[in-house]
């Protein structure tokens, strides 16, 4: 079980400061979630910490296990342990699901130690199942012409095949019709339920979302910082008073 | 290994001499005199004609200074237990094996294909045994596409290939392999493989182009410099059906011909695929002529390209009849310092109206060094038709790259999955599974080296 220390955060694209001195720890299988106005930070916060290079840590720093993740590729990041479950996932025409997640689980394995396909769809099928997922999914492109729902089961999927030790999840919810939304909800919890979950950081815009996947903390994020922290009814109360509440009473206190 | 310092002038015949000429000529004296003729003014024409001028606009882009003829010769016979020989991966098909332009194995067609009327067999024998199919169609399309010299040097030089002819109606179930080996140091080799498919018959054919050479002492992964000059004829008649793959994985410091001539009468189709891997500097001319109504010809083509290798493509769709369509989709992948060149033309006569043909380049540049070039070509002379042409060229889409490493992919890992990726819709069209299998080996032993 494994803890991640997010500390004095800065994060910049090009000269523009997004995230500015964000703290937050998440302790072994704990699901937290961040909520907050569109252009807070939030994905920024994700993409970020998950490698991706458009975007510069100025400042601060990310510890998983106690181990400084920010030197290290996107790559061995994912490796290490952490899992992005993108908000608009990338098409990949051409390349199979199968063989996409054979790389990926491949690339766990030392080296010159080789994959056992048996156990390897052995195993896919069943998390293939639990999600409800066809079969015959796994032959299909990697998202290519995927429907909003399919999308995000991919990367519930995903992740329930590479076990990270801790999960970001940008907007998940975004996109999904209730049904869809459910049946990511049900993956995400089973998750939960097993040995050794993951921590969690759920990113989203709406408290709907959190109806299905229950935190043990909420934060709003506003500005680049968290600026209220709380536990589930915090999200009820934000769902309540809207976001102009945040504007209104908790961004003076950052300014 | 011969390495030449300051480029030579541009010789005449090179290593081909008047002399290594009747050398061959004396090799095969027990070939029928007509062919043996051919050989002779193909000769003449070889020796006649000039290296490609820089002006010749079939050769733009491409690298002259390093198409020399020296330093080659006519290999000596080597033993197929010296070979590094891979099967075709199909239980129970035909294949030839050819090394330095001599037969050294085979496996005939089962019985029950033989007495289908199937001939697989040597082009020597097919040219003692059935002399007025091999004249109807060896060499019968003239090269169009600016390499006339090394063309005339195939033909003249042309020692044995492969014959492959299916009778009217029948359908040869399993894929015939052919492979072509040079092996030694400044070998020169001339493969051939000549497809006959008559009516409303079915065949597929798979030419395998690979050098036994010893490694480079200068540089491992480059092997042995080498001289291939090969040449397929594919003929397909009223409603035939061919399919032709054709792997060249010569040493990476080959300079490599292939020209493939293909004929597709009445509601014929054909589909071919061009894997590129070896080779120094590979020139690959490609020729389709839609001849009668309803036929139509796929042509495809996949290349790696790495290092300081250069691809050179040159094709021609030319319809002549009515209701005939082609598609052409040529896909390059390039690394390092590589270049590719890609200069295709459609050709639509007066009479061919409702022609419906496609010509699409493709580039995937994985290195801000290589270079790409396109030069689609539209020839159109009839009012009422469909062609379609484009050339793109991409570098690797960086969500997509940043996508499969935040799954824990290596960088290296993940660019050889997005050029599958990109691969997979011309290799998605091999329908045999062990022939798709067999390209895909191919590419990702390439992206090993």
């Amino acid at each position: 079980m494994s803890q991640l220390e997010i500390k004095d955060l800065h994060i910049s694209i090009g000269d523009k400061p997004i995230v500015k001195g964000l703290n937050l720890t998440i302790k072994p299988g704990q699901v937290h979630a961040i909520m907050g106005p569109n252009g807070t930070g939030k994905s920024t916060l994700a993409k970020a910490i998950a490698g991706h290079p458009d975007y510069a840590i100025t400042g601060g720093d990310v510890l998983l296990d106690g181990q400084s993740v920010l030197a290290m590729e996107p790559d061995e990041r994912a490796r290490a342990g952490l899992f992005l479950a993108f908000q608009y996932p990338s098409e990949i025409p051409g390349v199979s699901i199968a063989n996409f997640l054979r790389a990926a689980v491949q690339a766990r394995l030392a080296e010159g130690e080789e994959l056992d396909a048996t156990g390897y769809y052995k195993r896919l099928y069943a998390k293939m199942d639990l999600l409800k997922i066809d079969r015959k999914f796994t032959s299909r492109a990697v998202n290519d012409g995927f429907s909003g729902g399919e999308k995000k089961r991919c990367e519930i999927l995903q992740m329930a095949m590479l076990e990270p030790k801790m999960a970001l999840m940008d907007e998940t919810d975004s996109g999904l019709d209730i049904d869809a939304l459910r049946i990511v909800a049900e993956g995400v919890n089973s998750i939960r339920a097993a040995a050794n979950p993951p921590g969690i950081l759920l990113i989203t815009h709406y408290q709907r979302l959190l109806d299905y996947i229950v935190p043990d903390h909420v934060h709003v994020m506003w500005d680049g910082r968290i600026v209220k922290s709380g536990d589930k009814s915090l999200a009820l109360e934000l769902e309540a008073k809207g976001y102009d509440w945040v504007k209104q009473e908790l961004a003076p206190a950052t300014a | 290994m011969a390495q030449i310092s300051t480029p030579a002038p541009a010789s005449v015949v090179g290593s081909f001499t008047r002399e290594a000429f009747d050398a061959h000529l004396a090799r095969v004296a027990h070939l029928p005199p007509w062919w043996l003729e051919r050989q002779r003014a193909a000769y003449a024409r070889f020796a006649a004609t000039p290296m490609p001028p820089r002006t010749n606009e079939g050769w733009r882009f491409s690298n002259l200074s390093t198409l020399t003829l020296e330093g080659f010769n006519l290999p000596a016979p080597v033993r197929f237990d010296q070979l590094a020989h891979r099967e075709l991966g199909v239980t129970g098909a035909g294949h030839l094996v050819f090394a330095n332009n001599r037969l050294v194995a085979s496996q005939p067609l089962d019985a029950s294909t033989a007495d289908a009327g199937i001939i697989f067999d040597t082009l020597q024998n097919a040219l003692l045994k059935h002399g007025d199919l091999v004249k109807a169609h060896l060499l019968a399309q003239p090269s169009k596409l600016g390499s006339d010299k090394f063309a005339a040097l195939h033909e003249a030089f042309l020692e044995d290939g492969a014959f492959i002819y299916v009778p009217k109606g029948v359908t040869a179930t399993l894929p015939v392999g052919v492979f072509h080996y040079a092996s030694g140091p400044g070998a020169a080799v001339f493969p051939h493989t000549l497809v006959i498919a008559e009516e409303n018959s079915k065949v597929t054919v798979a030419d395998f182009f690979r050098s036994d050479s010893q490694p480079s002492t200068l540089n491992p992964q480059l092997g042995e410099r080498q001289f291939a000059v090969g040449g397929n004829d594919l003929y397909a008649g009223h409603g035939a059906q061919a399919t032709y793959l054709a792997m060249q994985d010569w040493s990476r410091e080959t300079l490599s011909f292939q020209f493939n001539a293909t004929v597709a009468r009445r509601d014929a189709k054909v589909l071919s695929l061009n894997l590129h891997a070896g080779a120094r500097q590979a020139r690959h001319e490609s020729f389709s002529q839609l001849s009668a109504p309803g036929a139509h010809s796929e042509m495809l083509a996949l290349t790696v390209a790495h290092g300081a290798q250069e691809f050179d493509q040159r094709t021609l769709q030319i319809h002549q009849a009515p209701n005939t369509s082609s598609n052409l989709l040529y896909k390059n992948a390039l690394l390092d310092q590589a270049k590719t060149i890609f200069s295709g033309l459609i050709v639509v006569d007066p009479d061919a109206q409702k022609t419906d043909a496609y010509q699409s380049n493709r580039n995937l540049m994985l290195s801000d060094e290589a270079e790409a070039n396109s030069l689609p070509g539209l020839e159109i002379q009839a009012n009422d038709v469909r062609c379609t042409h484009g050339a793109t060229s991409a570098r690797i889409d960086r969500e997509q790259e940043f996508y499969l490493e935040s799954r824990g992919i290596r960088a290296a890992q993940a660019q050889e999955l997005l050029v599958f990726g990109f691969f997979e819709e011309v290799l998605g069209r091999i329908e045999h599974q062990e022939l798709h299998d067999r390209l895909t080996e191919i590419i990702r032993e390439k992206f090993k080296t």
